[in-house]
């Protein structure tokens, strides 16, 4: 798949950013610190929806994605991440102020944070054409992204750093089942095109001479070549080091060097989620 | 909008015989035709006369090799459009409704009206039965021509899909798969139609024929008729003495 800048930026900073909130809404701040720390929160969430409408033909007809949560994950996603947004605000007031007023809207907001981060990853795993998509382990990756990164920016260091450790487990069972995704689906040229029935199918002629949006879109074949490169980049960058700078580096600057290094391993690893992922229509113009 | 009707009254979709076909590419060209003045906006191109040229589609047409088990490969054409899945996952994907299954006749449209151009639908179609046109971002799909088929200012003739219309070869047949006594039915059945990746779970409407068994080359040498003449005369008196030397 096409790893379009808007949706890796999009999946990354607000996966952060509700994880972050979460952990606000959960604990807390006081005074003017709070109000930065809510602030960054915020930021990172609503730049990355920000960010997801990039990439929309119309952007202008944004707020009908609200009419269709009943079968849709993206209009639940916009649902949920809208409410989240609005039940951490009190919270957030609360807590800048002064104001004491208790938990509540902090635990929700917290809740739905991460029913927000899950539809976000169901909108990916629900596709069934995308087999390497289509797995729990993809809802797992994405949750263990916003828990451990915003643990990470709250330096709460022990916690972090197990955090971290799922989220290595985490991504490596999302790889490791990636690997034979494809073969489990059951697609085939065969398949795809019936003849198997008759004899082994490959490309005599591509239907036109040019691209279209459906190659540039879902053919998309340069991600797979760097593959286990940047697996390894995202496995060092947003576990190891952040594993490794939270242990050995003493006071804020382990947090500074933590956070932009598990951000940096979490774009590689968003870019090749999308980059590396096989769509069966790329069975017709023979290319898996 | 978005959730698929229970079931429709008719089952409208196409049959595409790969026997038939030899891959002339009319069908494609009268569905741009036709559909890139009808229903929606138009199917854009970029890039046309360029060094890249590129563009919207709702039907290309493959070519693939077979290799039989006991014979020679077969070139196979292959027209690819969409199949209007009884459970189509384009539909229940969408966010904004734009996406739909038709209750009456079983037809996948877009309003493009409400279409935001994620590309989710496309996304999710496991047959690359959707493009995004990038000149006026809204997804294009294949409408069955739905402005034709049901259009009285139309000749009854014409009230058909362009695509089907226009193939001389017949080797596209449109009609109602609900009804069991419709060409589509019946042309289904006799020539065992099948339906495109069912491991996908979708339930395509559409079937395609199989090619038909061709012919086989004789095993015998071409010559055998020949080989098999006994020699008289003066040439056989030749073979008995030449065979006794």
């Amino acid at each position: 798949m096409n790893p379009a800048p808007s949706v890796v930026i999009f999946t990354v900073l607000s996966g952060l950013g509700f994880g972050f909130l979460a952990l606000l809404g959960v604990f807390g701040s006081a005074g003017m610190a709070a109000f930065f720390l809510w602030a960054l929160g915020y930021g990172l969430a609503v730049a990355g929806l920000v960010a997801s409408t990039f990439h929309l033909g119309n952007p202008q007809r944004a707020l009908l994605a609200f009419t269709q949560w009943r079968t849709s994950w993206l209009s639940r996603e916009a649902w949920a991440s809208v409410v989240t947004l609005l039940l951490f605000a009190p919270q957030a007031v609360s807590d800048w102020l002064g104001l004491e007023w208790g938990r509540g809207f902090g635990m929700a907001g917290a809740a739905m944070a991460f029913v927000t981060v899950y539809c976000t990853s169901m909108i990916y795993a629900q596709i069934r054409a995308v087999p390497r998509w289509h797995h729990w382990t993809v809802p797992a990756v994405f949750l263990a992204y916003a828990l451990s990164g915003a643990l990470v920016m709250g330096a709460v260091r022990p916690y972090a750093a197990w955090m971290l450790v799922l989220l290595g487990i985490a991504l490596a069972l999302h790889w490791h089942f990636g690997k034979s995704a494809f073969a489990r689906a059951g697609a085939s040229m065969e398949s795809a095109t019936g003849l198997g029935r008759i004899g082994a199918v490959s490309v005599f002629e591509q239907p036109h001479t040019g691209g279209n949006y459906l190659m540039r879109e879902m053919i998309f074949v340069v991600g797979r070549k760097h593959a286990d490169r940047v697996r390894m980049i995202a496995m060092v960058c947003s576990v190891m080091l952040p594993v490794l700078a939270l242990m050995f580096i003493p006071g804020v600057a382990a947090v500074i060097v933590a956070v932009a290094v598990h951000l940096l391993g979490a774009l590689a690893q968003r870019w090749l989620f999308f980059a590396e992922a096989e769509h069966v229509v790329g069975l017709y113009y023979g290319a898996h | 909008m978005t959730g698929l009707p229970e079931r429709t009254e008719k089952k409208l979709g196409l049959v595409i015989d790969l026997d038939t076909c030899v891959g002339c590419h009319a069908c494609v060209t009268a569905c741009k035709g036709w559909n890139d003045q009808g229903y929606g906006v138009p199917l854009s191109d970029q890039n046309p006369y360029g060094a890249d040229p590129s563009g919207t589609f709702l039907n290309r047409v493959h070519s693939y090799a077979v290799q039989l088990v006991d014979a020679a490969a077969q070139i196979i054409n292959f027209p690819r459009s969409c199949l209007h899945c009884e459970d189509a996952p384009c539909v229940t994907v969408c966010p904004t409704g734009a996406s739909y299954k038709r209750a009456e006749d079983g037809i996948v449209l877009v309003n493009e009206d409400a279409c935001i151009g994620c590309g989710l639908c496309a996304w999710a179609c496991p047959y690359g039965a959707r493009e995004l046109d990038q000149a006026a971002g809204v997804m294009k799909k294949c409408t069955l021509c739905v402005d034709r088929i049901y259009n009285e200012a139309l000749p009854e003739e014409d009230r058909e899909p362009a695509c089907v219309r226009t193939c001389p070869t017949g080797a596209r047949h449109f009609g109602d798969f609900a009804d069991p006594e419709s060409k589509v039915s019946r042309l289904t059945a006799e020539r065992e139609g099948f339906a495109l990746m069912p491991e996908m779970g979708t339930k395509p409407v559409n079937r395609y024929l199989p090619p038909r068994k061709k012919d086989r080359p004789e095993e015998a040498s071409l010559l055998a008729p020949l080989l098999d003449i006994k020699a008289t005369g003066l040439a056989g008196w030749l073979d008995r003495v030449l065979g006794k030397i």
